[in-house]
């Protein structure tokens, strides 16, 4: 089945199978390979996009659902050369968010998202809004400090 | 100014969020164009002997390209057991009994990932079912044999044999005695097992493998295999947790490398997350029969620890386990008489390896928990009991009567420092308050002092790491390192190391590792090691550069090397007195190759020590347990990062909270694993949480110039049973004494239903 995908702004066109997931279309298809899969259940989150803007689970996405949508990834939101962190990214750095860094992809995407619909947000709504997204390294301590501080930053969330 | 003890940002974060990590499965190497997917057949039953396996139909399956059973491998030596039972090897590919549910049975080959799972539900395999043995206790009565032929599921005896001596609590005016559960939990890094194997044009296997040593990898992989060392190349990209489950090489490993070499193309093999909760080992997995007995003043007179160790279906590194839980039995405390042994046995449930803390926290949840039911026999607050019992601070080496030689310590002052911290008499002042006015919320306060083990020795000659330090003509630096970094931070740390003695800034400094032809050997990052004997050797390969520097730059200079000395400032080496007499380590390198390697050699592990202090919430109608607040002390000597070492004590701190209140792998009594996803795995969350609160305290250790311990467990260690004994201490002015790990709403509330709560240890189901 044909698929026409505008992925991190880029349109494209792409025969691909029924069955294929969004998240495997992503990496295997395109290419893009920060986006990742932790489990097989829809759990853990590490594969979060933004699907028109709102943070999906893209194991849980076939490709052809995504016909005629916007996809970001992690790669996207630094903008085109990676080379200025969006502020998410920045406090993920300057907070120690991050340790073996593969739940981070799918944590920073859907951080950018809760601040997106609650830019001021309290330590208890970051925990409830990053609850379907596991780390196993951070205890999840310094993931919560880097959205608070990228809250205070004032974190403007270009898409 | 020093670097040391400065709050550096990481090397690795950049990349890592803008582009993402390269894991195993990101690989692109032209070497692995064109390769097939592996996909593995696995048992669906716990243990059955094998009557057939039909692969005809899989063969026939679109863009099938093999199919592989234990037949085709016969003749492959495998991976030896832990212990002495040879007979109790796993195969790599079961050929005639299936003892766990996920043992792995056949292979098949495609050339697309999605058609592997297609043609691997074509595999037939007939099954003649055995009967089942899941808990340790009944397979220690050697009813339900795995293996026959042995003659018993004892797959190792540690010092088994030793009876309990009658005498060994005479003079107690108080004995305890009860059995305790350190349950089964899957270490679940958020990356599974991924392996990538291809034949390289020189002959050799080279393979990416998500791994913790690429040396040990190396070394078991062609052990199994049958090659020499120096035929297999293993590379290890970046890895995405590993938690000691990643350690060396398990069975899928070598048939995922042996069909690259089978096959002559390569191939990739990523397992789902399925297969990671059943065929990945596991970890704990402990029945402890603790004894515990002393004087009404709160003196303990002796303790016995027996340790009953489920090994799962195969002897693997959770088979030693006993050993390092013996170890530390004693903790943190001078009791003048110890008894230890154990026994670990085989059951038709996934093998136990090594998981975070790997044996010490089961030995501080046995004594923190003996401590805190003596204290509750005598009615003395459970902090006084261990001021009584504590060890006194000490600065030179102490042998204990388990045999092992602590570094440094001061338990005591951990404890008085944890205690202020967490404000513990206002706590138990709004604790008799919420009592007194029967609140159904209680509040429970737990205490837990620890001591561990880190950097045992991990390769032959003892606790030793090697490291090369290569300055560049342009004036970078690169660092080779047998250490391997999975989230620990190690590309930072290794560079401040390097910058510190050189000058060299941080971010010129790439820092390698985990490729056998760069770094030939290493001990890889477990046992909490790395920074202890892995930065040890970077900081004395920098300073040793620096040492050749100024023998070379007093000859080019003309002057005596004693007058010669390191000029960090200017990043290389001046004349005393004499400043414009001076080169770069740049300029140096650029006239000749300037690099040492050297090897550090420590005089033993060190003992890394903290107290915690938990505090829950406990609703007794319900049974949940909300973890209001968890204080921690982590004494690990001296802190080079305390960004890196802070998230270290954190993950840790989470991880030990997740076995007090959450995670168990259970199994239903046929063997059936019930926590195989992870939405059935209660697998923590960020709102199971609270923040944590830290409070330093660094005794340095003499067993390395930097005077560090390790950092990667201790968290792990001391917050179980901080959070253990926090609910049974809410919960004990009614009576309870004792609630098993996890501490389950369901738990909570069978110890409070039983009324004196007592017989609550043998509410666990399943496994342990």
């Amino acid at each position: 089945m044909e698929v026409k995908v505008t992925v991190n702004g880029v349109a494209r066109r792409d025969d691909v199978e029924p069955r294929l997931l969004l998240v495997h279309y992503l990496r295997e298809v395109v290419g893009l390979r920060a986006t990742n899969v932790g489990c097989d259940t829809s759990s853990c989150g590490a594969c979060t996009v933004h699907l028109d803007g709102e943070a999906v689970k893209s194991c849980t996405v076939l490709a052809v659902q995504a016909d005629g949508c916007e996809v970001t990834t992690l790669e996207g939101l630094a903008g085109d050369d990676g080379s200025r962190l969006h502020p998410v990214q920045a406090a993920f750095r300057a907070e120690h968010g991050l340790q073996c860094g593969f739940c981070t992809p799918g944590m920073v995407m859907a951080a950018t998202a809760l601040l997106r619909s609650n830019p001021h947000p309290s330590e208890r709504e970051v925990r409830e809004g990053l609850e379907g997204n596991f780390c196993r390294c951070t205890g999840y301590h310094n993931i919560v400090r880097a959205v608070l501080a990228a809250a205070a930053a004032g974190a403007e969330v270009p898409e | 100014m020093s670097l040391i003890g400065a709050r550096v940002v990481r090397n690795e974060d950049p990349l890592f969020l803008t582009r993402g990590a390269t894991y195993t499965e990101d690989v692109v190497d032209e070497r692995l164009s064109g390769a097939l997917h592996v996909t593995f057949v696995r048992s669906p039953v716990a243990h059955a002997r094998i009557t057939g396996i039909d692969t005809g139909e899989a063969q026939q399956a679109p863009g099938v390209v093999a199919v592989v059973t234990g037949a085709d491998l016969a003749a492959l030596p495998g991976i030896p057991p832990i212990g002495p039972q040879a007979a109790m090897a796993q195969p790599l590919l079961a050929t005639d009994v299936v003892r766990f549910v996920g043992e792995p049975v056949a292979v098949v080959v495609t050339e697309e990932r999605y058609q592997g799972e297609d043609a691997a539900a074509l595999v037939f395999v007939d099954f003649d079912p055995l009967p089942v043995v899941i808990d340790p206790r009944a397979a220690a009565r050697d009813e339900v044999l795995l293996f026959p032929e042995v003659g018993t599921n004892t797959a190792m005896e540690h010092d088994w044999k030793n009876q309990p001596s009658a005498d060994l609590f005479d003079g107690c005016d108080v004995v305890v005695s009860r059995e305790i559960i350190n349950q089964r939990l899957a270490p679940a890094p958020l990356e599974v097992r991924s392996t990538a194997a291809t034949v390289t044009d020189d002959g050799r296997l080279t393979a990416w493998v998500s791994n913790q040593g690429a040396q040990v990898t190396q070394r078991e992989l062609s052990g199994a295999l049958d090659l020499p060392r120096e035929q297999v190349h293993i590379i290890t990209p970046d890895v995405g947790g590993g938690f000691g489950a990643k350690m060396g090489a398990d069975p899928e490993h070598v048939v995922v490398a042996w069909l690259a070499r089978h096959l002559g193309r390569p191939v990739r093999w990523v397992e789902t997350r399925w297969e990671n909760l059943v065929a990945m080992t596991h970890g704990r997995g402990q029945v402890q029969t603790i004894t515990i007995g002393g004087r009404r003043d709160g003196r303990v007179l002796a303790y016995r620890l027996e340790v009953l160790q489920d090994c799962g279906a195969y002897p693997r590194f959770g088979t030693f386990l006993p050993a390092l839980t013996r170890m530390m039995a004693p903790g943190v405390y001078d009791i003048p008489r110890l008894e230890s042994r154990g026994r670990s046995v085989v059951t038709n449930a996934t093998p136990v390896g090594a998981y975070r803390g790997a044996g010490r926290p089961e030995a501080a949840a046995a004594i923190e928990r003996a401590m805190d039911l003596f204290a509750a026999e005598i009615g003395m607050d459970p902090t006084e009991v261990r001021r009584v019992n504590l060890m006194p601070a000490f600065d030179r080496e102490r042998v204990t009567l388990a045999g092992a030689h602590y570094d440094t310590g001061d338990y005591p002052g951990a404890l008085d420092r944890v205690l202020a911290a967490a404000g513990y008499q206002d706590l138990r002042r709004e604790q008799a308050q919420r009592r007194e006015r029967g609140d159904v919320v209680q509040l429970g306060i737990g205490i837990s002092v620890y001591v561990e083990i880190t950097g045992p020795a991990m390769e032959a000659g003892g606790p030793r790491e090697n490291a090369t330090v290569e300055v560049n003509p342009d004036g970078t630096a690169t660092v080779l390192t047998g250490t391997s970094p999975h989230g620990q931070g190690h590309a930072t740390a290794w560079a401040m190391l390097v910058s510190e003695e050189l000058g060299i800034p941080v971010d010129r400094i790439t820092v390698l590792h985990g490729d056998t032809d760069l770094v030939p050997a290493g001990g890889g990052t477990a046992g909490s090691r790395s920074l202890q004997q892995g930065g040890a050797a970077v900081q004395q390969a920098a300073r040793e550069l620096v040492e050749v520097a100024r023998r070379r730059a007093a000859e080019l200079l003309e002057a005596e090397p004693d007058d010669v000395v390191v000029d960090t400032a200017r990043r290389g080496v001046a004349v005393r007195g004499a400043p414009h007499a001076w080169l770069s380590f740049a300029d140096l390198a650029g006239r000749e190759p300037l690099a040492v390697h050297t090897v550090f050699q420590a005089p033993g592990p060190t003992f890394p020590f903290g107290a915690h202090v938990a505090v829950v919430d406990v609703d007794t109608e319900s049974g949940r347990v909300v973890l209001r607040r968890l204080v921690a002390v982590d004494d690990a000597g001296t802190v080079l990062n305390p960004l890196l070492a802070e998230g270290q004590r954190h993950g840790g701190l989470a991880q030990g909270a997740a076995q007090a209140l959450f995670e168990e792998v259970v199994y239903d009594p046929d063997g059936n694993p019930q926590t195989s996803t992870l939405a059935t795995y209660p697998f923590l969350s960020a709102t199971e949480l609270p923040a944590f609160e830290l409070v330093d305290m660094a005794t340095p250790t003499p067993h390395n110039p930097l005077g560090a311990k390790g950092i990667g467990e201790s968290g792990t260690i001391g917050s179980t049973p901080a959070i253990q004994n926090a609910v049974v201490d809410a919960l004990s002015h009614l009576g309870v004494r004792h609630i098993d790990l996890p501490a389950t709403p369901q738990r909570v509330w069978e110890a409070l239903g039983s009324g004196s709560g007592m017989r609550s240890g043998s509410a666990s189901g399943g496994a342990v």
